[in-house]
């Protein structure tokens, strides 16, 4: 009897996973070619595919550079938080993200279920994305920001996150914060967008965002033991400088692909990067050299990550220059934050997330108001700099709306999932290291 | 038969090697190790955040010696260890009950060398 009720369950099971397939297989990928779609660039496409690559390395650097940053007990746990983020999410955006936060708009709030698993979109170019590329093509592009986000918190919960409570937590901010900050933003019909603050290539929506989670869930989740008395010293600092150096030559994709063209803007948008990511790993290491007695390779990488992410927002409105005092100025901000404010306030933001890339984010999306350019950008706004002081305000409204959207939500999540399943690694396992508790292995043996 | 354990700084194992080998000693385990006598453990900086790690590196050298070779042991390791600075490190010496070498079954001080 026990074994037909189960035999039941399981039918039912199939059936439903059959009729869901039947639903997302319909229509997707076979969106229509009408006579009168949009021509596709092959230009642009192989750009815009490029970049999509690009973004996604971006993420296995960013795995390297917090895993350096670890002790030796817990690499693998970081690596495999960023890895495992790439599954989730591209699966997570192909059936649900895609179309929350870039489908048919709902008031300004949130993307349609148009395009629920992809239904409808396929090869003809959309009008409102990227005009002369296949939807496709921006569409695995966008998936790529929205796996690298959830990856940048990694840094604040680093050494003491059950994997588990991660998986939880992660889908939870996918669907409620990232995919609805994505859709004002980015979204044909987002009020961010509609409003006028400008992003180019994800400040607000990717670091303002994941830092401002990082530091809400480094509060809730608390203290690593032993932090801040013991040493908890970088395990790697070559795996970091190695991570960074990768997170540098995807940005490339990140911004300049924002372009969605192979044209002058993307060109304008790599400058601007390399220069803001030069510039800023500079400063760092000057602060260090004047304050410490000694530039230090991890303050040289960090700073040059800072600069990235600083950019990030302006890479497509600003000059080369500009973009360097931009950069210079997130390592300024960046190293007060981990240096000055963190000990201070207390809290345990492992590597940095939310000094790196909330301070950076904020500093940056506030900075495109005031360096943005139409001589570099037609198609941006002018900043307070070039006589539009209107441009800062809508700059930082844009944050504020951000910041407090992501500070709420995160804390809900943090605390639903904290009161459900539990956030955190028991103690001992802490203490044992996640690589052996949460995943039975080691990232490296004793002998051989 | 003397056991003899020495602790060093790293930078100085090449020039102790050295000095063994020259009075006839080439048989020693070296292990890297962490450890801290009366010397400060070395600032590090990270992000701004000074650690000062109680431990540090050294070497650490176990030679197994006959009597007659006690002394050029401990006078070479001395010699080429020597900075005069906190921090050089300590030879301590052992009775060493028995020595077997494991291939042949010889035991006692013919084992040794």
């Amino acid at each position: 009897m026990e074994k037909r009720e189960g035999g039941y369950r399981m039918k039912r099971a199939i059936a439903l996973i059959a009729s869901l397939a039947v639903v997302f297989m319909s229509d997707s990928a076979m969106a229509e070619h009408t006579v009168d779609s949009l021509p596709v660039s092959a230009g642009d496409t192989s750009f815009v595919l490029m970049s999509a690559a690009l973004v996604l390395f971006m993420t296995v650097g960013l795995a390297f550079f917090y895993g350096g940053l670890v002790r030796r007990k817990n690499i693998l746990s970081i690596l495999m938080q960023c890895f495992f983020v790439m599954c989730l999410l591209s699966v997570q955006w192909i059936l649900f993200g895609y179309t929350l936060s870039f489908g048919p708009d709902k008031g300004g709030i949130i993307g349609g279920l148009d395009w629920i698993g992809l239904r409808g979109v396929g090869l003809a170019p959309s009008p409102d994305y990227g005009s002369t590329v296949p939807q496709f093509a921006f569409m695995v592009f966008q998936g790529m920001f929205a796996v690298i986000t959830p990856a940048l918190i990694v840094g604040a919960f680093a050494e003491r996150m059950k994997f588990s409570a991660f998986c939880v937590f992660s889908i939870f901010w996918a669907f409620l914060v990232y995919n609805p900050v994505c859709h004002w933003v980015w979204g044909a019909g987002g009020f961010l967008a509609e409003m006028g603050a400008l992003d180019f290539a994800g400040g607000t929506v990717v670091h303002i965002n994941a830092g401002i989670a990082a530091l809400v869930i480094a509060i809730v989740l608390g203290k690593r033991a032993g932090y801040p008395g013991r040493s908890i010293p970088p395990h790697n600092l070559p795996f970091t400088v190695l991570g960074a150096g990768i997170l540098w030559f995807g940005w490339f994709g990140f911004n300049a692909g924002s372009a969605l063209a192979a044209d002058g803007i993307a060109a304008g948008a790599f400058v601007a990067t390399n220069s803001a990511a030069a510039a800023a790993g500079i400063t760092w290491a000057l602060i260090e050299w004047i304050r410490e007695k000694n530039p230090t390779t991890l303050g040289t990488a960090t700073g040059a990550v800072a600069g990235l992410v600083a950019v990030t927002p302006a890479a497509g409105f600003v000059g080369p220059v500009s973009a360097m005092i931009i950069g210079a100025g997130s390592s300024i901000l960046g190293y007060i934050a981990v240096a000055y404010i963190k000990p201070a306030l207390g809290y345990d933001d492992s590597l940095d997330a939310f000094g790196v890339h909330g301070v950076g984010g904020i500093w940056g999306a506030l900075a495109t108001g005031l360096f943005a350019s139409t001589a570099v950008n037609p198609g941006g706004a002018n900043g307070l700099f070039m006589g539009n002081p209107k441009q800062l305000w809508l700059q930082f409204a844009g944050v504020a709306v951000t910041i407090i959207y992501s500070l709420i939500v995160t804390f809900i999540i943090a605390k639903l999932v904290d009161k459900t399943i539990g956030l955190r690694a028991e103690l001992r396992d802490e203490q044992m290291g996640l690589d052996l508790t949460q995943h039975h292995e080691s990232g490296y043996t004793v002998l051989d | 038969m003397k056991y003899v354990i020495a602790m060093i700084q790293p930078e100085k194992l090449e020039d102790v090697q050295c000095a063994l080998k020259q009075k006839g000693i080439n048989l020693m385990t070296v292990s890297q190790v962490m450890g801290r006598g009366r010397q400060q453990g070395i600032t590090r900086v990270y992000r701004g955040r000074k650690e000062s790690g109680d431990l540090l590196k050294k070497i650490k050298i176990e030679i197994a010696v006959n009597d007659d070779y006690l002394e050029a042991a401990i006078e070479s390791i001395n010699s080429a260890a020597k900075t005069g600075k906190i921090g050089d490190g300590k030879i301590f010496v052992f009775e060493l009950e028995q020595c077997i070498r494991i291939s042949s079954g010889e035991t006692g001080s013919v084992a040794i060398g």
